[in-house]
């Protein structure tokens, strides 16, 4: 395990959520250099958190540190600079700009990991669409485009948000090997997924997001085994 | 009529048309674009006038008065955008009724320091006189220029927003503002620098219409409400369509005004009226969610 390391990420005690509805109550965890999986039944704060952490909803309490630097309360463009790149829920793909577009307007230099050729040859796919629209995209293609544009700001962590949501096995498969790729280079990556199979096939270390705080850690072994854990905090199939 | 007074009237349209596209094409960015309502459009647009007539005036030197006229129209845009308006941005009613304040003081200081008279913004003197041309007979040279200058600037713009990298962080600012800074993008500064920009193509506008025409206490007004139907019928945050939108209104007031003088007005809101029956985003416009 890595607990004898410096975390990259620390979120202690967070609290946040919309207008008058708290929905994070005192969230903590860290996340070291390794692919760390979130998951949780619909509605639990996945989401929130995410968006909490990339600065899109203020926090009413509680610390956000990267790298040991406090960066609560940044606005999304200083969370992107401290090293969090951030692959929402739904994409979020801009129906107004073409596939090139969406790589070069994150203005990534050439001698950067991350660069749109890198990019390309990281999804070849996205080099062949090109010159499409960003709405014109399949789902697989969307996801694809949302992971390369968060690459380009060459982060230390990858935020994921619910990545395999609505795509086919195949397409899953293809960014599962991406997704190896990435964390063989040293990408540290925060998973958040109701899809438990990709998260256990792809993190070693799992925490389970219950009603806006983390009900618990387990390793991926333990909780592929334990059936009574899986029902009792997901009710999966 | 004469097939000579039709082209006439013809490129008389497209004089009003360019003057319009200018305006409109500060507005389609600002309200278009950044759906920022701003009433004040059209005091940027007669202070730029004012301001441009008063360096031409003083230095004999058109372009110099053209480019401070829009330059200082730009920077208090963006100084009004800042301290006014930006805190505010999405609250469309409070935006609406600040820039009215706004467009309210602004027009009784221009009032007090240049009065109810008429001005003219006095072009260059190697701008007088006419040109012959094809069909239409003879027409003003300085007509021609500012035609040419409108288009300029509007392929200008075009390029800026639809081929540039600053132009793809502008349009994905606009389909999500808070993903755009999530990809690094500061966009407090990109929404600013829009507002400067369309700021100053109002005031450009207002030293262009003050050269072939005059400027008037009210035109603020007026201006703001032509730049407003070309903006809704030619599609908001369309260059293009502002382009297009500022064509129609321009052609059917001055053959409005040679047909039907009375109604002249009455056929701009008509064709308001029409493209929005029709084709609610407006005609280059996108639909939006
Ligand atoms: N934009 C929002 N405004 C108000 N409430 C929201 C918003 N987004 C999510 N919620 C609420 O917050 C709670 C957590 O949602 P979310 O973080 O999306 O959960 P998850 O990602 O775990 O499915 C839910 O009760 C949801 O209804
Ligand atoms: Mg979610």
């Amino acid at each position: 395990m890595t607990e004898n390391q410096t975390p990259l990420l620390q979120v202690k005690d967070l609290v946040a959520g919309y207008g008058g509805s708290r929905v994070l109550q005192g969230v903590s965890f860290d996340v070291y250099r390794e692919p760390l999986g979130m998951i949780g039944r619909n509605g639990m704060g996945k989401s929130t958190l995410a968006a909490v952490l990339a600065g899109m909803l203020p926090t009413e309490s509680g610390q956000i540190l990267m790298d040991g630097k406090e960066i609560t309360g940044y606005a999304p463009n200083r969370v992107v600079k401290s090293g969090i790149a951030y692959v929402p829920q739904g994409r979020r793909i801009f129906p107004s700009l073409t596939v090139h577009e969406h790589l070069t307007m994150v203005g990534a230099k050439s001698s950067d990991r991350w660069n749109p050729n890198t990019v390309y040859d990281l999804f070849p796919r996205l080099a062949e669409r090109k010159k499409n629209g960003g709405g014109e995209l399949s789902g697989g293609e969307q996801q694809m485009l949302a992971i390369g544009r968060a690459l380009l700001t060459n982060p230390k962590l990858l935020l994921m948000d619910e990545p395999s949501e609505g795509l086919a096995p195949a397409i899953i498969e293809h960014l599962a090997d991406v997704f190896r790729q990435l964390v063989s280079e040293g990408l540290a990556v925060l998973l958040i997924e109701q899809n438990i199979h990709f998260a256990l096939e792809l993190c070693d270390r799992i925490l389970i997001m219950v009603n806006g705080y983390i009900a618990t850690e387990v390793t991926s072994e333990e909780l592929s085994k334990n059936t009574e854990l899986q029902e009792r905090f997901l009710s999966v199939v | 009529m004469t097939s000579e007074q039709l082209f006439q009237i013809f490129l008389n349209g497209i004089t009003l048309a360019s003057v319009y596209f200018l305006v409109a094409s500060g507005l389609t960015l600002i309200f278009g674009l950044m759906r920022v309502i701003t009433m004040a459009h059209g005091t940027s647009y007669l202070l730029g006038g004012y301001f441009g007539f008063s360096v031409a005036s003083a230095t004999g030197n058109w372009y110099l008065a053209a480019l401070v006229a829009a330059a200082i129209v730009g920077i208090l845009g963006l100084i009004i955008h800042q301290v006014l308006i930006h805190k505010f941005q999405n609250d469309d009613l409070r935006v609406a009724l600040i820039t009215l304040g706004v467009a309210f003081i602004g027009t009784d200081l221009m009032a007090a320091t240049y009065g109810g008279d008429a001005y003219q913004v006095p072009a260059p003197s190697n701008w007088l006189g006419t040109v012959v041309l094809p069909f239409a007979g003879s027409y003003s040279l300085q007509r021609l220029i500012i035609i040419l200058i409108s288009i300029i600037i509007g392929v200008a713009l075009w390029l800026l927003i639809s081929k540039t990298r600053y132009g793809a962080i502008v349009r994905a600012g606009v389909d999500d503002s808070q993903m755009t800074a999530a990809t690094g993008v500061n966009t407090r500064v990109i929404f600013a620098s829009i507002f400067l920009l369309g700021s100053a193509l109002a005031g450009f506008a207002g030293v262009a219409n003050g050269t072939l025409f005059t400027l008037l206490p009210g035109q603020d007004g007026t201006f703001l409400l032509y730049s407003l139907v070309v903006v809704i019928v030619g599609g908001m945050g369309s260059i293009p369509g502002a382009a297009l939108g500022a064509l129609l209104v321009g052609l059917v007031s001055q053959f409005g005004l040679y047909f039907a003088p009375t109604y002249a007005t009455v056929f701009t809101f008509a064709l308001m009226v029409i493209v929005l029956a029709v084709r609610p985003q407006g005609i280059m416009g996108k639909v939006r969610l």
